[in-house]
């Protein structure tokens, strides 16, 4: 039915972000990485910034972000993603740098290089994808999964005694001056991901300014090692996860914040 | 054969069947194929694209980018508000 | 002020003088961390990079410094960063991740005494750190090891070109006492910054060329090969163009002593008064450890008696000597380890022996 259209009629409305590659990314059916990474492309493209970006890709199921976006990118060591990216910003302040990482690699052996950033309010801008696990090797504990959640690292569920306290980072970071945008989104559903994507936008929007550090936290399902159908783990974060990491807007330099969800 | 308002084109070969697309369709425009991909996926496919009210619930919730949206030029003022 | 050359001395630390080598190599970014003995690195850097528009970023930690430098070299310039002992252990990941990914850029290790916390005292404990360490994988540093404050300016200013050339990690191995000595030093004028045009430099702007990408994964095995393959010929290159070595005493030795570094100025006094004792000795100062002089050595050891071995340490170097000696002729060692300095008195007292042994013989 499609072939015999005359396309000319139509216009487009939506179409693949330019600032995407053709490359079939591998995350897992049902995980929302590959939704986060459509939105960091798609804001890109609006901000007519891709020629200039460049993405630093961390350690994780992400790591092969630099296979997908169609700018030019490095490849950090596990944590290292900020310092990398102060790097190259330093020497190339005109371009716009982002890192794309997950919790393991921002929360747990990135921590100090993240909130160092923050610190010397380096201008670039973190996209934060916390799924509460170390997805890549295979579900094990990280420094956001939550109390009582089971992984393979918390086999009786994460508590004080065995794996200690969940982490939030935005709230860590709220704290740190350099902070020129922060927030945290969710991903599960259509206004959900506008919030995300405006926020996305916000934080491009406050390096291309020189406003400083900026950072964006999106909640994201891993229904393959939360051993959920996708529908369960969406549930799960709007129900469970967000009320340890409460979305909404932190830091915003230009003091409109938006309330909290 | 009337022409849809709106026009729904999704690249079969990247879709991994997850279905976000078609829980979040207001519609009920797309299903899962019952072919395979290559990689062994039924991808989604649209089902009554004559539903389709340009809303972009879907476009806004796939996770890889595989469905394009096209509205037919006479049609503008149609398009429908997202839904939440 | 200015000496008959016009050239300007100037009474520097060691510490400082390479600083200023370094400005004067175009080096125009800096990563550093605080850590004796080498501080006065980092705060020289801190002062006068901005006089030629140059960057200082303090990092979290030498881990941090490091990655900072793969972004800079990613993005074209050579960077630079310095450290002491520990610090350089913690670098080690970064490093490989710099051969991995085929960026070049300049690291100074001012050695102190050690393992672990160790004391801010004189060492040269670090020599396989520094010539085969540079982290997992194959790969290590090219490795310069100055004797003198002069040295350490010309061999820092050096360092840039030698990276750039070669598109590798370039270290200057120094210690406790070169890093915080005197002396005149000849100053190099400082010339252009280091060009940020490199083929594999990102954040320039696309401007029509294809995206680039810097990057150590290749799941393939072969692809890493090549990658291996690629690391090594410029090796190899530089193994052929930038050995340096220097040699003093004895036209016709018994003896030769090789040393290095701030060993190697000790060693030299104790040869001059050897040779007051009838003692024929001759001191080979390797200058690039990497790549190390084995052939210079080589031909030595078809003509002496025997070779001894010098360091401030258990004895590292002496392994890549009897690699070059390769049993022509027996290898000695005389070392100290943990900071303690050895005195020309008591090299003069090894060297003694060492020929007076081999006389009853």
């Amino acid at each position: 039915m499609l072939d015999d259209l005359d396309l000319t009629e139509y216009e487009p409305v939506y179409t693949r972000p330019e600032s995407f590659t053709d490359t079939i990314m591998r995350y897992c059916p049902g995980c929302t990485h590959g939704l986060a990474h459509r939105l960091v492309a798609e804001v890109l493209d609006e901000l007519g910034v891709r020629e200039r970006t460049v993405c630093i890709a961390s350690v994780g199921c992400s790591v092969y972000t630099y296979e997908y976006f169609n700018c030019d990118c490095v490849q950090a060591a596990h944590g290292r993603a900020p310092a990398v990216a102060t790097g190259v910003k330093r020497v190339r302040p005109d371009s716009v740098v982002f890192t794309y990482q997950g919790d393991g690699d921002l929360a747990s052996i990135g921590l100090a290089e993240v909130v160092h950033a923050a610190a010397r309010a380096e201008n670039i801008t973190v996209i934060f994808v916390n799924n509460a696990v170390f997805g890549m090797t295979q579900g094990q504990m990280a420094p956001t999964t939550l109390p009582g959640q089971v992984t393979t690292t918390t086999p009786r569920g994460r508590s004080r005694e065995e794996g200690g306290y969940t982490l939030r980072v935005c709230e860590l970071l709220s704290q740190v001056e350099g902070v020129a945008y922060l927030a945290r989104r969710v991903l599960t559903s259509p206004g959900r991901v506008r919030a995300a994507k405006n926020a996305l936008r916000l934080a491009f929007e406050a390096q291309l300014e020189g406003a400083g550090f900026s950072l964006v936290e999106l909640l994201s399902a891993c229904p393959t090692w939360w051993h959920m159908t996708w529908r369960e783990a969406f549930d799960w974060i709007d129900q469970t996860m967000t009320r340890y990491f409460p979305p909404g807007e932190f830091v915003n330099w230009r003091g409109c914040g938006q309330a909290k969800e | 054969m009337n022409k849809p308002d709106f026009l729904l084109l999704i690249d079969e070969e990247r879709c991994k069947g997850c279905e976000l697309c078609i829980e979040f369709c207001p519609k009920g425009v797309l299903a899962l194929a019952s072919s395979f991909n290559r990689f062994g996926h039924h991808p989604a496919m649209v089902v009554r694209q004559e539903d389709c009210s340009g809303c972009q619930a879907c476009v806004t919730m796939c996770p890889d980018a595989c469905i394009e949206l096209y509205r037919r030029k006479s049609c503008v003022g149609k398009t429908a508000a997202a839904p939440e | 002020m200015e000496d008959r050359s016009g050239a300007t001395r100037k009474l520097m630390s060691g510490n400082e003088a390479c600083a200023e080598g370094a400005i004067a190599g175009g080096c125009r970014f800096f990563f550093g961390y605080p850590i004796t003995p080498q501080n006065a690195i980092p705060e020289y850097m801190a002062e006068h990079l901005p006089e030629v528009g140059g960057v200082y970023v303090q990092a979290e930690s030498e881990v941090a410094a490091t990655y900072m430098m793969l972004g800079a070299a990613a993005a074209g310039t050579i960077p630079m960063t310095s450290s002491s002992s520990p610090g350089i252990s913690l670098m080690q990941e970064g490093l490989s991740y710099m051969l991995g990914c085929e960026l070049p850029c300049v690291v100074v290790n001012m050695v102190r005494g050690g393992p672990g916390l160790g004391n801010i005292a004189p060492s040269q404990s670090d020599y396989w750190l520094a010539t085969r360490g540079a982290g997992h994988g194959d790969g290590r540093c090219l490795t310069f090891a100055p004797y003198s404050v002069q040295e350490l300016h010309d061999w820092s200013a050096e360092a840039f070109q030698v990276a750039a050339r070669y598109r590798l990690p370039v270290m200057i191995l120094g210690d406790a006492v070169l890093a915080q000595m005197m002396e005149p030093v000849r100053l190099r004028p400082r010339g252009e910054a280091m060009s940020l045009d490199r083929e594999w430099a990102v954040g320039g702007g696309l401007k029509g060329r294809e995206r680039r990408i810097v990057n150590s994964l290749w799941v393939v095995p072969e692809v890493m090969e090549q990658v291996n393959l690629r690391m090594k010929a410029r090796f190899d290159q530089a193994e052929a163009e930038m050995v340096r070595f220097e040699e003093v005493g004895d036209e016709e030795p018994e003896m030769l002593v090789v040393a290095y570094g701030s060993m190697a100025r000790v060693a030299e006094t104790a040869i001059g008064w050897a040779a007051d004792e009838g003692i024929r000795a001759r001191l080979l100062r390797p200058i690039s450890l990497v790549p190390f002089p084995y052939a210079a050595i080589r031909v030595w050891a078809e003509r002496v008696r025997l070779v001894l071995v010098l360091e401030l340490s258990l004895g590292q170097m002496v392994e890549d000597v009897r690699l070059a000696v390769e049993g022509r002729c027996p290898v000695e060692f005389y070392g100290r380890a943990g900071g303690p300095l050895i005195t020309p008195e008591d090299t003069l007292s090894v060297i003694l022996s060492m020929a007076g042994v081999r006389r009853m013989l």
